[in-house]
């Protein structure tokens, strides 16, 4: 084979796969992802991913479950979660959290252990006690 | 002495800016006195830097609360040993740590360069310049460290709980050393771009700094890992976020860049992509420390919005497209000086390899920054969980593993089909037996991918078993020596190569733990009373007795109450006890009762671990306050007024009611195989590494004979 033509050969070999590879990240990203929504954009028999902040003074426990309200980042509008699996340490009144579940009978049923806190962290400057 | 932290600061930025411009003048106009006045302008940076870093140290270390980054971020309460490393839990001390560390090791470079490279040093000291001075602008600009408080408060916020923990603390120095390493040869890059001298020169003057600063990049990730495995109380060490990934991207391409240099320094090509690659890391390690500091993706860690975001970003940006330009217009002189002979020999399959990293590295940015692209593309923010990374990134991990044990047993340029055939009969029936005898004994076969990287590092061990054997074994002809002597004296004197053996077993290694614990996990969650039991992966654990504890937690934390279970653990004639408890922090808000101030604060989960090499039980606990709710409420009541003594006192009481009349308790219970080797691995990493690092005797006389032949030639044309 003369050089001119494998070199040819190497290059449609790495673009194919680097288009291989282009593919199957566009094609599984898609149809694995989950849409963040906020709390009050919820819908009914549809499950999410919603990002909110804590309602103050709205969280009680009972028995396994952890009940509390959630509310959007910069609104009042807020919705009850029924919660159940581990609470992630850093869960407190007034946090964001991340929890995915659905709608049922205007109460957001979360999946077991989906629930994420940020990390009040390291370099937060005016922190929400 | 703020104020002289403030001058510090100041002073470093206008010197860093001078040894910018006194080495830009030396390079062009060939006067040594500007470069080497550009140099000493380095070393003075890093005296000031050091100078600023211990005014700042000093000052959390007397809980100066005058200091409003002590105030936040440190107490009269807080342990000696985290008073020492609040410093960089902060964004503004970080970002000093980030700047004294450049100028520390920009120093040693253009110290230990100050007699070579001599056209391409005064542009790298240059670029280590500007990376500095964005650094101190940052700092003097926005986020300056010695900022004061008017009033100062009696105490300050302390630092916070979840961070307190030894190896979060080490945790941050070590990726800023590793972000921090890969600005030299980032930086010798431009400089042999600049002046056209694209040879090996530059890569084997800062070949040792991109080593030093993959293991310490490297250490850094994996003591991130042992944090989340011990402190977060989730029982996971790795979750795809967003913080994790950015310190795994330059990781990555820093791999991929130490694989391909060799190309370039053995065999003259590659040049294009290793400028490429060490652009790219570098770019990501800045990336790497904005995008902690940005909020711009929602991460555990949602380092809140910073004032800085948009610097870095325009930061980056111009480095990006002013490393881009730089690249495309000198193509002509990054021409290959040699072609690829075969597609079976070293060169081709460290190009394979780096494909492999830099195709991993693209698919973690890909995930990382979905949210971001989904938003632009659908208009809906979106984002992929833990299982898109995990399918994505196994394939790629399986063939990395496998490449690990191909690559180092070919030769440059080529192999002869038979020749391979040679080295590869044993490791393949390593591998075969190994199959044979996991799926003979284990259960291995229940998850593929996990026994197919069985089988990969089975093959990888033996590779580099039968490599220090047949080495060993020449030796041992040659010299006579006995086989363990021959061992270490070969591994001694050739220690790039050894050394590189045992980065990759420890990777491999790595890689078995990381395989058996994702897909062999046992998880129990349960609600337990004393007396009750659980099963989980073969332990019956039985909730013995609830503890409360004031002022007495194992780890040295300082919190102030912990409660907590004794559990008993039994397996066949195995027994031992296990103590997780939960540390609570008080806080200061005044909107809180007295006494719910100790417990609505923040609360930690202090894991135990019974560790072992075949499996680990890791047990945390999360005890149910409710049933003290309404005690608390009252001491709230009844004691707002009382004296600090007594409400003490009331907190005892609680918690003594805790232990004698515990609600039930919340538990996690996990069984992890192997887990333990992920760390072990990556120790043998970290020793592999070093090794190749040590200057070796040989190399050093080496070194004392160039220079003095190099005088000898200076008296000679002289005289």
């Amino acid at each position: 084979m003369n050089p001119a033509r494998k070199r040819k050969i190497r290059l449609a070999v790495a673009l194919g796969a680097a288009l291989c590879l282009a593919v199957v990240l566009l094609y599984t990203s898609f149809s694995a992802a989950t849409e963040a929504s906020k709390p009050s954009e919820l819908q009914p028999g549809r499950s999410y991913e919603v990002t909110g902040k804590v309602v103050e003074s709205s969280v009680s426990r009972d028995e396994d479950r952890l009940r509390f309200r959630i509310r959007d980042r910069d609104g009042m509008e807020s919705v009850p979660v029924v919660y159940a699996g581990v609470v992630p340490d850093p869960f407190r009144e007034g946090r964001e959290v991340i929890v995915s579940g659905e709608l049922r009978g205007g109460t957001f049923v979360a999946e077991r252990d989906s629930l994420v806190t940020k990390c009040p962290s390291k370099f937060t400057k005016d922190e929400e006690a | 002495m703020a104020g002289v932290g403030s001058a510090c600061l100041a002073v470093g930025l206008l010197t860093a800016l001078y040894a910018v411009g006194a080495s830009i003048r030396g390079a062009r106009t060939g006067r040594s006195e500007w470069v080497a006045s550009g140099r000493r302008a380095i070393y003075c940076l890093a005296g000031l830097l050091v100078g600023a870093f211990a005014i700042l140290e000093a000052a959390f270390l007397r809980s100066d609360f005058s200091y409003a980054l002590v105030a936040q971020g440190s107490s009269t309460d807080t342990p000696t040993f985290y008073k020492v490393t609040a410093l960089w839990a902060t964004q503004d001390g970080s970002l000093l740590l980030w700047a004294t560390l450049l100028a520390v090791f920009s120093s040693a470079v253009l110290f230990l360069t100050r007699r070579s490279l001599r056209e391409i040093a005064p542009w790298a000291t240059a670029v280590l310049g500007v990376v500095a001075a964005f650094f101190l602008l940052l700092m003097v600009g926005w986020e300056n460290p010695f900022d004061t408080l008017a009033s100062p408060p009696p105490e300050g916020a302390g630092l916070n709980p979840l961070l307190r923990h030894p190896a979060m603390m080490i945790h941050p120095p070590m990726l800023y050393t590793g972000y921090v390493g890969f600005s030299v040869p980032f930086a010798f890059a431009v400089g042999a771009l600049i002046t056209g001298r694209t040879g090996a020169d530059w890569i084997r003057a800062t070949r040792r700094f991109a080593l030093v600063a993959w293991t310490f990049l490297g250490t850094g990730i994996m003591l991130g890992a042992l944090w989340s495995y011990t402190e977060l109380g989730w029982g996971g060490y790795w979750a795809w976020d967003p913080v994790e990934n950015a310190s795994l991207m330059p990781w990555l391409i820093g791999t991929a860049f130490i694989h391909s240099i060799m190309v370039q320094e053995k065999r003259g090509m590659l040049k294009v992509w290793n400028v490429s690659l060490i652009c790219a890391t570098f770019a990501l390690c800045l990336l790497g420390t904005f995008l902690v500091r940005s909020g711009i993706l929602d991460s555990i860690h949602a380092f809140g919005a910073s004032t800085i975001g948009v610097q870095f970003l325009v930061f980056i940006a111009l480095m990006v497209a002013g490393s881009a330009g730089l690249i495309v217009s000198r193509l002509p002189s990054l021409r290959s000086t040699a072609k690829l002979d075969s597609l079976l020999s070293r060169e081709a399959f460290f190009l394979l390899n780096n494909l492999v990293l830099v195709g991993l590295c693209l698919v973690i940015i890909w995930g990382t920054f979905f949210p971001l692209i989904s938003e632009a593309l659908t208009g809906k923010e979106s984002t992929v969980g833990p299982p898109w990374f995990d399918r994505l990134t196994t394939p790629l991990a399986l063939v990395l593993v496998l490449l690990s044990g191909i690559g180092p047993v070919l030769a440059w340029r080529r192999v002869t089909p038979g020749a391979l055939r040679r080295v590869l009969v044993l490791p393949v029936g390593m591998a075969v037996a190994a199959v044979v005898a996991l799926l003979a004994l284990t259960s291995a076969a229940d998850s593929p991918a996990s026994l197919v990287m069985f089988t990969f590092v089975a093959f990888v061990l033996a590779v580099v078993i039968q490599e220090f054997g047949r080495g060993a074994r020449a030796r041992g002809v040659m010299t006579g020596e006995a086989l363990p002597q021959a061992l270490v004296r070969l591994a001694g004197r050739n220690r790039r190569r050894y050394g590189g053996y045992m980065v990759h077993a420890g990777i491999a290694i790595l890689f078995l733990g990381v395989a058996a614990s994702s897909a062999f996990l046992d998880q129990r969650d349960a609600r337990l009373s004393p007396g009750d039991s659980i099963e989980v992966g073969g332990y019956d654990v039985t909730y013995r007795r609830a503890t409360a504890e004031l002022g007495r937690d194992r780890g040295g934390t300082g919190a102030p109450i912990s409660l907590g279970a004794v559990l008993d653990v039994r397996r066949g004639d195995e027994r031992f006890t296990l103590r997780p408890t939960r540390n609570y922090y008080s806080t200061q808000d005044p909107g809180k009762g007295v006494v719910s101030r100790f417990f609505e604060g923040e609360a930690t989960s202090e894991v135990d671990v019974r560790w072992g090499l075949r499996r680990d039980l890791w047990l945390a606990v999360r005890p149910d306050l409710a049933s003290l709710e309404k005690a608390i409420a009252e001491g709230d009541r009844k004691f707002g007024d009382a004296p600090t003594d007594v409400q003490a006192l009331v907190i005892a009481a609680l918690a003594d009611r805790y232990r004698r009349d515990p609600p039930p308790a919340a538990f996690r219970a996990i069984v992890s195989p192997l887990v333990v080797w992920i760390w072990i691995g990556g120790g043998i990493a970290v020793l592999g590494a070093l090794v190749a690092l040590w200057p070796s005797p040989e190399a050093r006389l080496r070194r004392v004979r160039s220079l003095y032949a190099a005088r000898v030639g200076r008296e000679l044309s002289r005289a």
